[in-house]
């Protein structure tokens, strides 16, 4: 579905994504992981064509999205729910849902009440400035604005950054259910633990690089990854 | 007493003007974080179009040319001066508003001669009625009235409509925005435009009382409104509104008693006296930066 074959992007005169290749097929959930400064976000952000890479390409169902405007990408059904969240702080919740769904000029009902069911929390705070939200519920707000635009892949930058851990496990179920619901997930996290515990196919990434790749599960019992970046010795 | 109301009476109505321009200044610098040192210059602009349009065709298609034709120097402006400089440092992009602001000067004393052309007189506009002992010209009573009415159409506009939602977030977060499908050009241009359209109003509520205009009689009217902007919160549509009519009145007011050599300077004393004591100004965007 989502094809990255080379892809190197400068960022401030440095490559701060060195030449990566990975895959993302229908329906799973992927994750790239890795510590600060690995990639992850300019990667992220090259696929929603935030930044322009400098080398390689982006294929999405077939189709060479790489030098496209972030606007038709969004169109086309890449979302991205940006790091630290981004929700706009002075207008009211329902006004951040809805404006998930600038593109869309068909009935946006439904999909605010599938919004109400899965955070039943926007739902009570439907007129407060988003501003005023806690946290866990900035980054609720943050997903269900992207759910807004029905993506057929939502791509999450750092969903757990900041967050309690009890509403960390609270947002995962949620993008569990997202993904069974048929949207396709490529999440980006430090938190390799929970990330890798949810993930079908992993990638890890070190200083710009796919240093490994694997299922899930393959990598939660790779004991590099247990040193690296699960804190555990064998 | 008389005198008393009919100085009241053209405070408001400049006042009103000075509010139409102020909102350009605030609108733009809601999106992109700039000065448009260009918008006073865009008004004087508005004024030649009339002029010549006014030589060619009646009035109301003349009215409507200019609207048009300012609103497209508007775009243009910032498609050709501010749009290549998207990711240049702010200042680069306020250099080149006040480049902007000295071509349009030039260019118009190189067109249209540095002499004061004649401002057509539309008609009806200018008919005095009594008030009281009080005559003051029709235009002193419907300024205020449009502009009120045209600030709330805009507030409509922005809080209420797609492109108005467009135009907040692009004015909090350009990249959360575009995430959200949202053109950042084309919102960028739609704001240019509607503060063009708006200081084109304005253009012809306040020339007409004036009756000429020259290369330069954009120059000063647009520091002034820039004060106003500032002393009403920049950013704010209210707070443009509420600037332009404070400058407008109080300015008018000292001249009535006596001290017109003044006005100007009382202008430029209420900015360094706002940005001393609320640089924010009355309504200015409160920072909720929450991490």
């Amino acid at each position: 579905m989502l094809k990255v074959e080379n892809l190197k992007v400068n960022f401030g005169g440095i490559e701060a994504v060195k030449g990566i290749s990975f895959e993302v097929k229908e329906g799973e959930i992927v994750t790239l992981i890795g510590s600060n400064g690995a990639g992850k976000s300019t990667t992220l952000r090259a696929i929603s064509g935030l930044v322009k890479p400098s080398e390689g390409r982006i294929i999405f169902d077939g189709e060479d999205i790489t030098k496209i405007g972030t606007s038709k990408i969004v169109g086309k059904g890449i979302t991205l729910c940006p790091e630290g969240r981004r929700i706009f702080p002075d207008m009211t919740v329902i006004e951040n849902i809805k404006i998930g769904a600038y593109l869309r000029t068909d009935d946006l009902q439904n999909d605010i009440e599938k919004c109400n069911r899965l955070f039943p929390i926007l739902k009570e705070r439907e007129n407060q400035l988003a501003g005023t939200l806690s946290g866990g519920e900035q980054q609720m707000l943050a997903v269900a604005r992207s759910l807004m635009s029905r993506p057929r892949i939502m791509m999450l930058d750092e969903p757990s950054l900041g967050l309690a851990p009890l509403i960390v496990q609270n947002i995962f179920n949620i993008l569990k259910e997202i993904n069974e619901e048929g949207v396709t997930i490529l999440l980006i996290e430090q938190n390799a633990n929970m990330a890798l515990r949810l993930a079908d196919k992993a990638y890890v990434l070190e200083t710009g690089k796919i240093i490994m790749e694997g299922t899930g599960k393959e990598l939660l019992d790779n004991p590099k990854i247990k040193e690296a970046y699960l804190g555990k010795k064998n | 007493m008389s005198t008393f109301l009919q100085y009241v009476f053209t405070g408001i109505s400049v006042g009103g003007c000075y509010a139409l321009i102020a909102i350009g200044y605030t609108l733009v610098y809601g999106i992109l974080r700039l000065i448009n040192f260009a918008h006073g210059d865009i008004f004087m602009m508005a004024g030649y179009f009339m002029i010549f349009s006014f030589a060619v065709f009646p009035f109301p298609v003349a009215i409507i040319i200019t609207l048009v034709a300012t609103t497209a120097l508007g775009i243009l402006i910032e498609k050709f001066a501010y749009s290549p400089l998207r990711q240049a440092p702010r200042m680069s992009v306020m250099i080149s508003a006040i480049g902007v602001s000295y071509l349009l000067q030039n260019l118009s004393t190189y067109l249209f001669s540095g002499l004061p052309q004649p401002y057509p007189a539309i008609p009806g506009l200018k008919q005095r009625v009594m008030l009281g002992d009080a005559s003051v010209s029709l235009v002193t009573f419907i300024t205020p009235i449009v502009t009120i009415i045209i600030v709330l159409l805009l507030l409509r506009l922005v809080n209420k409509t797609k492109i108005g939602m467009a135009m907040r977030a692009v004015s909090k977060d350009y990249e959360a925005a575009s995430l959200m499908g949202i053109k950042l050009n084309t919102t960028i241009s739609f704001t240019f435009a509607v503060g063009s359209l708006l200081a084109a109003v304005g253009s012809i509520l306040y020339f007409t009382d004036r009756s000429s205009v020259y290369p330069f009689s954009g120059a000063l009217p647009g520091l002034k409104c820039f004060v106003a902007a500032v002393f009403g919160g920049i950013g704010s549509i209210p707070g443009a509104l509420l600037g332009g009519f404070f400058i407008g009145i109080s300015e008018t007011i000292i001249k009535a008693v006596g001290l017109s050599t003044f006005s100007d300077a009382f202008t430029f004393i209420i900015l360094i006296i706002m940005l001393i004591v609320k640089p924010t100004g009355l309504f200015g965007e409160k920072s909720v930066d929450k991490v």
